[in-house]
C-alpha cells in the first residue's frame, strides 16, 4: 500500500492530514428500533411516533430484532467481529427533540466490533492504490427528532417522526490522508450498505450523515490534537470539511496557536466550519447500561443465518465479473460500484445479453444517453429486457452496430422493442452475399480509377470502397459480409 | 348484608358476588361510602366512586348472562397513583405530573380490571415511591389509622405504598396495589398490620407505571391476609412482550396451593440481619416467628448473608442513579406541569419545571444519581454499587443451598409519627435496611403481620424465597398468620 502523497503546504513545510469518519447510517427497517412507529421519510410532523417515542410515563421500549440483524449482517459484510453480547446503554442529555432525556446508544459493549473496508481511491482508475480503512466499531442507537424554528415567532416547534429511528455509528479508524480518500471510503461504505439492504444510503434525505475527525501533523510524527465536524450531510461537503479544516489547523498552529479539541459545525454556504462547543464545556453524558433493556445475546445459528442471508458484494462480484465474465478491469469497476447499476447489468445477461458487449454498451450508450436525459437507471426508458433484445440483434448480425444505435435512440423515445423497430424501419442488416455482390460490383465499375490505385499498392483505398458500399445500401450491409465479399472482388 | 361487606377480604367478596349473596354494584358502593367518610386519612388523590360503580354492574351483568367470573370478580380496590389508569389521572403523587391522565392502561392495572376487580380511587404515595413514610407526596401526608394506646398522636403509614397500606388498614378497600422498589410494600404492611408481597423482579409488567428505578421496581399486592394476597397476585402477574425485563414463565395458581404445613422446608435465620440499634420488640418477634414456623415443620437453619450491610448504600447508588434518569423525561415539553417564566429559553424552562414540579426529596434523590453516574465518580460509585449488587445476589445463591425460604424482621422499628425523621434522610433511609436486600437480589418477599409493640402498634415479619418461589414465601406467611393470630384493628378515630 503506498502513502497518499496528499500535502498541505505551510510556511514551515509540507503538512499531513488524518480524518476519521463516524458514520451514522439509518438503518432500513419497517418500524423504529424501540416501538412500533413508522420510519418513513417525509411524511406530516408527528404522525410516525407513537407513546414510547414520546416518552410518556411508564413506556417501555423493546428492540426490534429486525434492526438488530442488520447491524449484524453489516458488519459480516465488512469481515468485522460480531459480539454474541452486546448492551444498551443510556446517554444522559437535555433537549427537545430528545423526549426521553436520554438516546439508548451502545457505548461499553457494541453489536460489531473490529472490521476493514477495501477502498480504491480513485474508482475511474482501476490501477490506483487500494487503501485498507479500519473500523473500530458498528453500534445501534436511536435517532433524535428534529426542531423546527420557524413555524411561531417565539416558540419551537418538535417533529418526532424521527425520533427512535434506528441508526448504526459506523466509527472508522484514523486511516484516511486526503479528502479524496475520505469521499472513496464513504462512497464504498455506502455501496456496501446498499448491496446488504441495511441502509438506503441517501445523504440528502439524511439517512446517512457522517461526523468528520480531523487533525493535522508533519508526515510521520504523532497524531495532532483533531476537532470532530458534526452531520455532514453529503460527500462534496464532507471533501470541503476536510480542505478546510486542514487548512485552518496548519494556519493556526503555524501562527503560533493550538487546535483545540472541540465539536465544529459546517456551514455549507460559506464552505468554512465554525465552533460549537470546546471540550471545557463538553456535555456529560453519564452514560450507564439501561435497565430497561436485557442485554443482547446472539446465538452462534443468528449469526450464521445472517452470514447466509448475505447477497455477493462489490469486491467479490467486480472480481468475478472480470475473471469470470472477461469485463474489463474498468467496467467491472463501474458495474459493481451501485447494487442497482449490477442489477441491472445482471438482468441484461439474464435476458441472455454476452457479458463483454453488453458492459460496452451499458457503459457508452446506456450511461451517455441518461446522462444526456438526466434519467436514473430506475428511470431508464428501456427496460434491461430490450436491452439484451437489442444486442441480441448485434450479436447475431440482424442490424450493425451502427444501426443499433439508431434503434436504440428510437427505443428511448418510443419504448417500443428493437425488432418491432428494425422490422417498421426496414433497418434490417442486408447479409445476402448475391445482393451484396452486384452493388460491389457496381461500385468497383464506378471507381475503376480508384480501383487500380488499390491493386497498384494504395491498400489504404479498402475502406473507401467499405464506405461506398455502405452507402450504396444505406448502412444496412453486415459489414463483415462487404468485407469479405470486397476482398475477394479487389484482391 | 352490605354494610358488613367492608369487613370482608378479596375472597370473600369475590365468593360473595360469584355466589350471589350480594352484588358488585353493592360491594363498590359500600366501599365507596367508607372512602368518602375517611378524608383525615388522606389516602386517595383521585377517588372514582362512578368507574367502581360501572365496572361492578359490568361484573353483575356478566354473571346474570351466566359467564364466569374472573379471580378478583367485583372486589373493590385502590390504585396506587404510579399506575397509568386510562382516563384517570396518574401523578405518581407529584405536582409536576399533575394533571396527567394517561390515555392508556398499565398492564397490571389492566389485567386487574379483566379480573374483575373495581376501581375505587388513585392511592396517595410518596412522590416518585421515593420516601418511607408518605411524607414526600404533593397532595399531602397519608396518616395511618392506627393510634398508638392512650394517644391520638399520628403515625405515619410506611412509604412508599402508604396510600395503600393506610386504605386497607382502615377498611377502605379490601386491597390495592403497591409497588415495592426497595421495601415500598413490605414496610408500609408491617407498620399498618396488614400483608404485601412483592414478586420475582419481572413476574408483574412494568408497563404503563411510572418509573423510579427499573431494575428494581416491582409491582406487588397489598391486602388483609396471605390468601388475599395470592389471589391478586395471580391476577397482576404474567409476561408482558411490551416489558423486556418481564418473565415468559407460566403464573402458577398460588391460591390453591396455599398451605401453612412447612415439613421438609427449611427456614434460614441469617446473622447479619442481628444489627446494633435494632427494637428489642422486633428482636423477640423474631425469635417468635422463628418459633412459629418450627411449629408448622419447617426446619430451621442459621445461615449468613454477609454482604447484608452493604445493600442499603449500594441500593442508595444505584436506584437514584437510574431515578435522575428515569425522571429526566418530565420536562415540561409534551405533558404536566410547564413553568415557563417571561422570556425563558429552553434550558430556563427545564430548570424552572423542574424546580417547581419535584419536590425535595425527589430533588435529593436525582442529584445523588446524577453524580453518581458523572465521568470521574461513575466508577467508585455506580460500578462499585453493581459489584456489590452481585454479590448480594452471590450470598441468597449460596443461602439456597441450605434453606428454601428466609424469615427476616420487615423493619427495625415500628411506625413512627410524622416529621420524626423527616430531617434526617439517612435515618428515613434505614427504614428500609431488612428490605432491601431482596430488592437488590430481585426475590420474592412478603411482609406478614405477627405481632404489637407494648403502644399497640402493629410489628411485621418478613420472607424472603427463592426466585419464581412466590409459593414458598405465600406458604410461610401463611404459617405465621396461622399462628400470630393478628387480629388487631385500628379504631376508627377518623
Amino acid at each position: 500500500m503506498t502513502e497518499s502523497n496528499y500535502r498541505i503546504q505551510g510556511a514551515t513545510g509540507e503538512w499531513e492530514v488524518v480524518i476519521g469518519l463516524e458514520v451514522h447510517a439509518q438503518i432500513t427497517s419497517q418500524s423504529k428500533l424501540f416501538s412500533g412507529s413508522a420510519t418513513e421519510f417525509g411524511n406530516e410532523p408527528n404522525t410516525q411516533v407513537s407513546l414510547v417515542d414520546a416518552a410518556m410515563p411508564g413506556m417501555l421500549p423493546v428492540p426490534n430484532m429486525e434492526c438488530i440483524r442488520q447491524a449484524v449482517r453489516t458488519g459480516l459484510a465488512i469481515n468485522a467481529a460480531i459480539n454474541s453480547y452486546s448492551r444498551f446503554d443510556r446517554k444522559n442529555y437535555f433537549y427537545a427533540d430528545l423526549p426521553q432525556g436520554y438516546q439508548i446508544s451502545q457505548l461499553y459493549h457494541p453489536i460489531v466490533g473490529e472490521g476493514t473496508i477495501e477502498v480504491q481511491v480513485d474508482e475511474k482508475d482501476p490501477d490506483s492504490p487500494v487503501r485498507s480503512i479500519g473500523i473500530e466499531r458498528i453500534h445501534v442507537e436511536q435517532d433524535a427528532g428534529k426542531l423546527m424554528h420557524d413555524q411561531h415567532p417565539t416558540m419551537s416547534y418538535v417533529d418526532l417522526n424521527r425520533c427512535g429511528v434506528a441508526l448504526m455509528e459506523i466509527v472508522s479508524r484514523p486511516d484516511m490522508r486526503s479528502p479524496g480518500e475520505a469521499g472513496a471510503y464513504v462512497k464504498k461504505l455506502r455501496s456496501i450498505l446498499r448491496y446488504v439492504g441495511s441502509c438506503d444510503g441517501n445523504m440528502e434525505q439524511g439517512s446517512m450523515r457522517a461526523d468528520v475527525n480531523v487533525s493535522v501533523r508533519k508526515p510521520g510524527e504523532e497524531f495532532g490534537t483533531r476537532t470532530e465536524t458534526k452531520n455532514v450531510n453529503s460527500i462534496r461537503f464532507l471533501q470541503q470539511v476536510v480542505e478546510y479544516e486542514a487548512r485552518r489547523q496548519v494556519d493556526l498552529i503555524e501562527d503560533g496557536g493550538t487546535v483545540e479539541q472541540e465539536t465544529r459545525l459546517f456551514d455549507p454556504n460559506k464552505g468554512e466550519t465554525r465552533s460549537m462547543r470546546s471540550k471545557e464545556d463538553a456535555h456529560d453524558y453519564r452514560y450507564f447500561p439501561d435497565p430497561d433493556l436485557l442485554p443482547v445475546e446472539l446465538e452462534d445459528s443468528f449469526i450464521e443465518e445472517c452470514r447466509a442471508s448475505l447477497p455477493e458484494l462489490p469486491d467479490a462480484k467486480r472480481a468475478r465479473y472480470e475473471k469470470e465474465l472477461g469485463v474489463s478491469a474498468y467496467n467491472a469497476a463501474v458495474l459493481t460500484a451501485d447494487k442497482e447499476t449490477a442489477d441491472w447489468f445482471e438482468a441484461v445477461l439474464g435476458a441472455g445479453a454476452k457479458p463483454k458487449p453488453a458492459s460496452n454498451w451499458l457503459l457508452s450508450e446506456l450511461f451517455g444517453a441518461l446522462n444526456k436525459r438526466d434519467l436514473t437507471l430506475a428511470e431508464s426508458p428501456v427496460s434491461a429486457q430490450q436491452a439484451a433484445e437489442l444486442l441480441g440483434l448485434i450479436d447475431d448480425g440482424t442490424i450493425s452496430g451502427k444501426i443499433a444505435k439508431d434503434v436504440f435512440e428510437i427505443m428511448l423515445e418510443t419504448g417500443d422493442p428493437p425488432a418491432k423497430i428494425v422490422e417498421e424501419k426496414g433497418l434490417k442488416q442486408e447479409s445476402d452475399t448475391g445482393a451484396i455482390e452486384a452493388v460491389i460490383a457496381e461500385v468497383l465499375a464506378a471507381n475503376e480509377d480508384k480501383v487500380a490505385e488499390y491493386r497498384g499498392g494504395k491498400d489504404r483505398l479498402f475502406g473507401f470502397f467499405v464506405g461506398q458500399t455502405m452507402k450504396a445500401m444505406q448502412g444496412k450491409a453486415n459489414p463483415k459480409v462487404v468485407n469479405e465479399l470486397l476482398k475477394k472482388a479487389l484482391d | 348484608m352490605t354494610s358488613d361487606i367492608t369487613e370482608l377480604g378479596v375472597a370473600a367478596i369475590r365468593d360473595g358476588v360469584t355466589q350471589g349473596e350480594f352484588t358488585a354494584v353493592e360491594a363498590a358502593q359500600a366501599f365507596n361510602a367508607r372512602v368518602a367518610a375517611a378524608k383525615p386519612l388522606n389516602t386517595f388523590i383521585t377517588e372514582t366512586p362512578e368507574q367502581a360503580i360501572e365496572q361492578a354492574k359490568a361484573v353483575d351483568e356478566t354473571r346474570a348472562a351466566g359467564k364466569p367470573l374472573g379471580k378478583m370478580a367485583g372486589v373493590p380496590i385502590g390504585m396506587k397513583d404510579l399506575f397509568c389508569t386510562k382516563g384517570v389521572q396518574a401523578a405518581a403523587a407529584s405536582h409536576i405530573l399533575e394533571g396527567f391522565t394517561p390515555p392508556y392502561e398499565s398492564t397490571v392495572s389492566g389485567k386487574l380490571w379483566d379480573a374483575g376487580a373495581t376501581m375505587l380511587g388513585k392511592l396517595n404515595m410518596d412522590q416518585f415511591a421515593m420516601g418511607s413514610s408518605n411524607e414526600t407526596s404533593h397532595f399531602g401526608n397519608v396518616i395511618s389509622p392506627w393510634r398508638a394506646k392512650g394517644s391520638n398522636k399520628d403515625f405515619v403509614p410506611g412509604g412508599s405504598s402508604g396510600g395503600s397500606s393506610s386504605a386497607i388498614a382502615a377498611r377502605l378497600c379490601p386491597a390495592a396495589t403497591g409497588t415495592d422498589t426497595g421495601g415500598s410494600i413490605r414496610q408500609p404492611a408491617a407498620f399498618t398490620g396488614i400483608t404485601g408481597i412483592k414478586p420475582t423482579y419481572g413476574r408483574c409488567s412494568r408497563w404503563g407505571i411510572i418509573a423510579f428505578a427499573s431494575s428494581l421496581d416491582q409491582a406487588g399486592a397489598m391486602a388483609h391476609d396471605v390468601k388475599d394476597c395470592a389471589i391478586m397476585l395471580e391476577a397482576m402477574a404474567g409476561f408482558d412482550p411490551k416489558d423486556s425485563t418481564s418473565l415468559d414463565e407460566p403464573v402458577p395458581d398460588w391460591e390453591a396451593a396455599l398451605s401453612g404445613d412447612l415439613k421438609g422446608k427449611r427456614v434460614g435465620i441469617a446473622k447479619e440481619y442481628h444489627m446494633d440499634g435494632m427494637d428489642a420488640e422486633i428482636e423477640a418477634l423474631w425469635d417468635k416467628g422463628r418459633d412459629m414456623l418450627a411449629d408448622a415443620g419447617a426446619e430451621i437453619v442459621d445461615i449468613s448473608l454477609p454482604h447484608t450491610k452493604y445493600a442499603l448504600p449500594a441500593y442508595y447508588i444505584i436506584a437514584p442513579a437510574e431515578a435522575s434518569s428515569n425522571l429526566a423525561r418530565y420536562d415540561g415539553v409534551r405533558y404536566g406541569q410547564r413553568e415557563l417564566p417571561e422570556g425563558a429559553g429552553l434550558q430556563d424552562m427545564y430548570a424552572a419545571t423542574r424546580a417547581a414540579g419535584f419536590g425535595d426529596e425527589v430533588k435529593r434523590r436525582i442529584m445523588i444519581g446524577t453524580y453518581v453516574l458523572s465521568a470521574g465518580f461513575y466508577d467508585a460509585y455506580y460500578t462499585q454499587a453493581q459489584k456489590v449488587r452481585t454479590l448480594i445476589k452471590r450470598d441468597f445463591e449460596q443461602a439456597w443451598e441450605k434453606c428454601d425460604v428466609i424469615l427476616a424482621p420487615t423493619t427495625p422499628t415500628a411506625a413512627f409519627s410524622p416529621g420524626e425523621q423527616s430531617d434526617n434522610p439517612i435515618a428515613m433511609y434505614l427504614n428500609d435496611v431488612f428490605a432491601v436486600p431482596a430488592s437488590m437480589a430481585g426475590l420474592p418477599a412478603m411482609s406478614v403481620p405477627a405481632g404489637i409493640n407494648k403502644d399497640g402498634l402493629p410489628l411485621g415479619l418478613q420472607i424472603v424465597g427463592k426466585p419464581l418461589d412466590e409459593q414458598g414465601v405465600l406458604n410461610a406467611g401463611l404459617a405465621i398468620e396461622e399462628r400470630a393470630g393478628f387480629t388487631a384493628k385500628p379504631e376508627e378515630w377518623w
